[in-house]
């Protein structure tokens, strides 16, 4: 479980994050929505200690991330920002090593080494896991990335827009990927999400935030719906039920 | 997709050939350099030449190594520990301590105290920086080499100034001071910086796997569970340590380590700082060792090396920033 308590995160006088509190249960996919600057990112990024809060506390298991030694934490949480630039001149199957770092500390034993193949595999990164990263394309490299993060292998999953770069295909097998992960091994995978209806499909849970403070939270049921959606990025939506899963329409 | 590039470049040098080759060169390069040309006494001009080659492995291992470790901080491969102002700093020491006690005195000064001095003074300056205004974020990082260009410009303006000022002959003796040079390095002086260089070398090989981390970015590091604040703190401390050794043992040479680190790079095709360290070592000993050897035995010259690495760094720099764009 983790418990956010209070957090304003502020900019000069802008305040990105605006005294947020909510409880992320463990287990399942939870999907964070909302428009450009409604402090998604910012608040993904301390709950994963990448920045300092203004006010609050972040609690991972009981865990206080500000205080909690970062080994310790990660082995229990995970965080893939945005843009993830590198300077050094790094192979897939290197990049997706590092994962293990928490775990082994720079020696591979047997099991990372095994544990890096089956993601490798998962992701479908077989042909190119001996490519430089600057030789790949920007969906490849995006996999890459977040190959490195499930090898890390934690309870917390945290993703800043995974399906960034992916096209429709790798995209839905990505989100099939992180159900899976949630289903079969347990784990707790937090999305920031742009498309609405990926986070209806493959959610348990959404959150809808609107000028850094959560404006509506609950199964997609009660978010996808017309009147959540014009509060929360001010379009009017079209809701239609296939399959039983909730999609918006929002084109028009 | 464009044609890939990995098929058409040479192969990439096993490691070991790589470390093997690179070393057998050096040796090679230092044997040249005891022994090409020697006329007279041979115990005197091994242990002559001896202490120039001792000079030149610690200040190109020093040098090298400095060079990589900020770059892995910094996650940019055009910078050296010079951008923190460590020249400029050398400079000025040198000028006001013969602006202020005049060449006769200064060079009457006991060498050992006049190392700790210089060594002392750049380290607790780069430290003083450090704990002022690195908070730990990227922007810290970045905000901590503008400040340190800034007072390079500071100290460099004032030593010019002095310079200025000082009597003609004075002058001439600090810009003598000012170029790097194995020539007059002092033996003692030399045991205590191979101590300090061991003891930070020491630490570096312990930490080879952070460094790896922490050349993957801050926010990849924070993530792998490295404590980026403190680990990119005690690698600035070791840099300037490293820096401030070398260049008071010689002068001002940093810029060279651009040169060695990005051929090394270039060479060992690998994050791995447990390579890419002992290549960049290597190639920066062979440069030295083959670029004295051809400025004294060939050239004839007797001095300044500092002039032939600035102009090979500035080429490199150049070609390297050029190549940069048209990717």
């Amino acid at each position: 479980m983790i418990e956010v308590r209070n957090i304003s995160r502020s900019y000069g006088d802008t305040l990105v994050v605006d005294n947020v509190s909510i409880t992320l249960p463990a287990g399942g996919v939870i999907s964070l929505i909302g428009a450009n600057g409604a402090g998604k990112s910012t608040l993904l990024s301390i709950i994963s200690r990448l920045l300092p809060m203004s006010a609050g506390t972040v609690t991972v298991e009981g865990m206080d991330v500000m205080t909690t030694p970062g080994d310790v934490l990660a082995r229990r949480l995970s965080i893939l920002r945005q843009d993830n630039q590198m300077t050094a001149r790094l192979t897939v199957r290197d990049l997706i090593a590092f994962g293990r770092y928490p775990h082994s500390k720079g020696r591979l034993t047997v099991e990372d080494q095994g544990y890096v193949e089956r993601v490798i595999r998962y992701l479908e990164l077989e042909a190119v896991a001996h490519r430089f990263l600057d030789e790949l394309s920007g969906g490849q490299r995006q996999r890459a990335f977040i190959a490195m993060v499930l090898c890390q292998d934690t309870e917390y999953i945290l993703l800043d827009e995974p399906l960034n770069n992916l096209d429709v295909k790798h995209a839905v097998a990505m989100m099939k990927l992180f159900r899976r992960t949630a289903d079969e091994f347990r784990k707790t995978v937090i999305l920031v999400l742009h498309d609405i209806n990926f986070a209806s499909c493959y959610s348990d849970r959404i959150v809808a935030m609107r000028n850094g403070r959560i404006a509506y939270e609950g199964p997609p049921e009660e978010i996808i719906t017309p009147h959540v959606i014009r509060d929360v990025y001010g379009v009017d939506a079209d809701i239609h039920e296939i399959d039983g899963k909730r999609m918006a329409l929002y084109f028009r | 997709m464009p044609p890939n590039r990995r098929t058409i470049a040479p192969r990439v040098i096993p490691p070991a050939v790589l470390l093997a080759g690179l070393g057998g060169l050096t040796v090679v390069s230092i044997v040249l350099f005891l022994t090409l040309g020697a006329r007279g006494n041979w115990s005197f001009i091994l242990a002559f030449r001896g202490t120039k080659v001792a000079a030149m492995v610690l200040v190109g291992y020093a040098i090298a190594v400095s060079t990589v470790l900020f770059q892995t901080i910094t996650n940019n491969r055009i910078l050296t520990p010079s951008i923190m102002g460590f020249d400029f700093l050398y400079r000025l020491i040198q000028t006001v301590l013969v602006f202020q006690l005049g060449s006769a005195a200064v060079a009457a000064f006991d060498p050992r105290l006049r190392f700790g001095i210089e060594v002392g003074a750049m380290v607790a300056f780069s430290w003083l920086l450090y704990r002022w205004l690195f908070s730990g974020s990227v922007r810290g990082l970045h905000l901590l080499m503008l400040v340190g260009i800034v007072f390079g410009v500071l100290f460099r303006s004032v030593a010019n100034f002095l310079q200025r000022v000082i009597d003609p002959n004075e002058f001439l003796v600090v810009q003598d001071r000012l170029f790097a040079s194995f020539n007059r390095v002092d033996g003692q002086l030399l045991a205590v910086s191979a101590l300090v260089v061991l003891a930070v070398s020491v630490v570096v090989w312990r930490k080879t796997a952070v460094l790896d981390v922490l050349a993957l970015g801050r926010e990849a590091a924070i993530n792998l569970g490295v404590d980026h604040r403190r680990e990119v703190m005690r690698v600035l401390v070791m840099v300037s340590v490293l820096v401030a050794v070398s260049t008071a043992l010689v002068g001002p040479v940093t810029f060279f380590g651009l040169l060695v680190a990005n051929l090394a790079y270039l060479l060992v095709d690998t994050h791995r700082h447990r390579l890419i360290l002992p290549v960049a070592a290597l190639i920066a000993i062979l440069v030295l060792m083959s670029g004295q050897l051809v400025l004294e035995r060939l050239l004839g010259f007797n001095g300044a090396l500092s002039i032939v690495i600035e102009f090979l760094g500035g080429i490199v720099f150049l070609i390297i920033l050029v190549r940069r764009a048209a990717r």
